[in-house]
């Protein structure tokens, strides 16, 4: 978080945030990919996966090794979770959530990494820009929230049949006159669509937010070089601010992991009620 | 907020990502987690169980107890009864044989005592005879018995003329030294006369 390492790099504040700020960016318009997003969560998400996969495959019914007993920790935590509020076969919804949760955990977790030093690592591939966190993205956090509005669509079909959940489209909350048709569908649709799009953003706005936090406190002690009292001031109060942050941000990122996971949930659940 | 393509490839991932722990991670999990808590509750089924047993065989156990104690104190019981029966039956029947032993060696002794008179009695006569013969052979000395065939004879004057105012039932003469020259009726020795 240092931002003194970056002495050399960028000439101002201003600079130093939006070089902080752009993706590493492939192709033009829309079909361009960000390439640092898409690596850091393909990554992350064969770390995860690939540890709960070790666990899984040496899964004993026997004495659990720790790291088995902590998978089967966080397995039981979410599985309860979601048992509590889906009520029908969640084969597929648990490890559903469970993705989400370690997946969302992990890309957040990516926050706590100092500042510059991924830039850094990336400068020595030749790389000028590399933004670490995946869902400070608000591509990761769309896909996500789209995919799952799939899921929550599935569910719909699937609890109520293709014509049970148009007909509940047009006929609830206000009726089945013929004439509150319009309205009911289209309060319907602005309620699906709601869904996607706060669960996207809340996550993006958290960490895009954290992370836009940590630069600014990283400046703070930019100008420690100039050894000036000033500057020492701001020295200290990077190395505080920062250190407080970064213990409130473990809470963020877990918290935000789980709202995503128990968000998804709820929203499956609501999809296969009647109404 | 730049929304691409980058979108499409995350909703890529993020299935592939799912559908990896749909398939692969959560089944082989969740099942170890409720073999697990099978196991566990079978092992706490059993321990319960054992419990149980332990219990009802702890009550077996002092039932068995119990009847075994009864049982030994009536053996006991009956061994103390047995063993006065013994010891009553041991006396009455040492009593009977001490007096059987006691009658018949009494009897012994009164057939030996009889014998032994039977026997001194024979020997008396015959050392009576003998000693009368001596005595009479020795008479065929008159010079050295001259006092005492004289003493007899006085002696049998004498006792005819008592025997003549006294009662005849008495002898006076009822001696050894006197025997041979008259008759008694209280002396076996001489009584044949």
């Amino acid at each position: 978080m240092a931002a003194a390492e970056h002495a050399a790099g960028p000439a101002n504040s201003t600079e130093y945030i939006t070089h902080h700020l752009t993706h590493l960016k492939v192709g033009e318009g829309f079909w361009s990919f960000h390439v640092d997003t898409i690596f850091m969560s393909v990554l992350l998400g064969i770390v995860t996966l690939g540890l709960f996969y070790t666990a899984s495959r040496r899964a004993t019914v026997g004495v659990p090794s720790k790291w088995q007993a902590f998978v089967e920790m966080v397995v039981e935590f979410i599985d309860t979770t979601v048992k509590e509020v889906f009520h029908l076969d969640r084969s597929f919804l648990a490890p559903l959530a469970l993705t989400i949760f370690v997946w969302v955990f992990l890309m957040n977790a990516m926050d706590l990494l100092p500042l510059d030093l991924p830039g850094k690592v990336a400068a020595l591939f030749g790389i000028n820009y590399w933004r670490v966190v995946p869902t400070a993205d608000a591509n990761t956090t769309f896909a996500m929230s789209l995919t799952v509005l799939l899921v929550v669509l599935f569910y719909s079909f699937k609890a109520k049949g293709a014509g049970g959940y148009i007909h509940e489209l047009f006929t609830a909350p206000f009726g089945s006159n013929p004439v509150l048709w319009i309205p009911n569908f289209v309060l319907n649709l602005v309620e699906l669509l709601s869904k996607p799009v706060s669960l996207a953003m809340r996550l993006f706005g958290n960490m895009y937010a954290g992370e836009l936090v940590f630069m600014l406190i990283a400046l703070l002690g930019a100008g420690v070089f100039t050894l000036t009292v000033g500057s020492a001031f701001g020295f200290f109060g990077q190395v505080a601010m920062g250190a407080v942050w970064a213990i409130f941000h473990i809470l963020i990122i877990t918290l935000q992991a789980f709202i995503f996971m128990m968000l998804t949930v709820v929203y499956s659940a609501m999809a296969t009620e009647h109404h | 907020m730049d929304i691409n393509a980058t979108l499409l490839g995350q909703m890529l991932v993020f299935g592939i990502l799912i559908w990896f722990s749909w398939k692969f991670i959560w089944p082989p999990l969740t099942k170890a987690i409720e073999d697990r808590q099978k196991k566990i509750a079978e092992g706490l089924a059993a321990a319960e169980r054992g419990q149980t047993e332990l219990q009802s065989a702890h009550g077996e156990a002092q039932v068995i107890v119990n009847a075994a104690r009864d049982q030994a104190k009536k053996i006991v019981d009956q061994a103390h009864k047995r063993e006065v029966e013994i010891v009553d039956e041991a006396r009455s029947t040492a009593m009977e044989e001490g007096k059987r032993i006691v009658d018949s060696s009494r009897q012994d002794a009164a057939q030996e005592k009889s014998r032994a008179r039977d026997e001194l009695r024979k020997d008396v006569a015959s050392l009576a005879v003998a000693g009368a013969s001596r005595l009479l052979q020795r008479e065929i000395d008159p010079k050295a018995h001259a006092d005492l065939i004289e003493q007899l004879a006085r002696e049998i004057e004498g006792s005819v003329a008592m025997r003549s105012t006294r009662t005849p039932g008495r002898c006076s003469t009822c001696s050894p030294r006197t025997a041979a020259s008259t008759t008694c009726p209280r002396s076996p020795l001489i009584s044949t006369s």
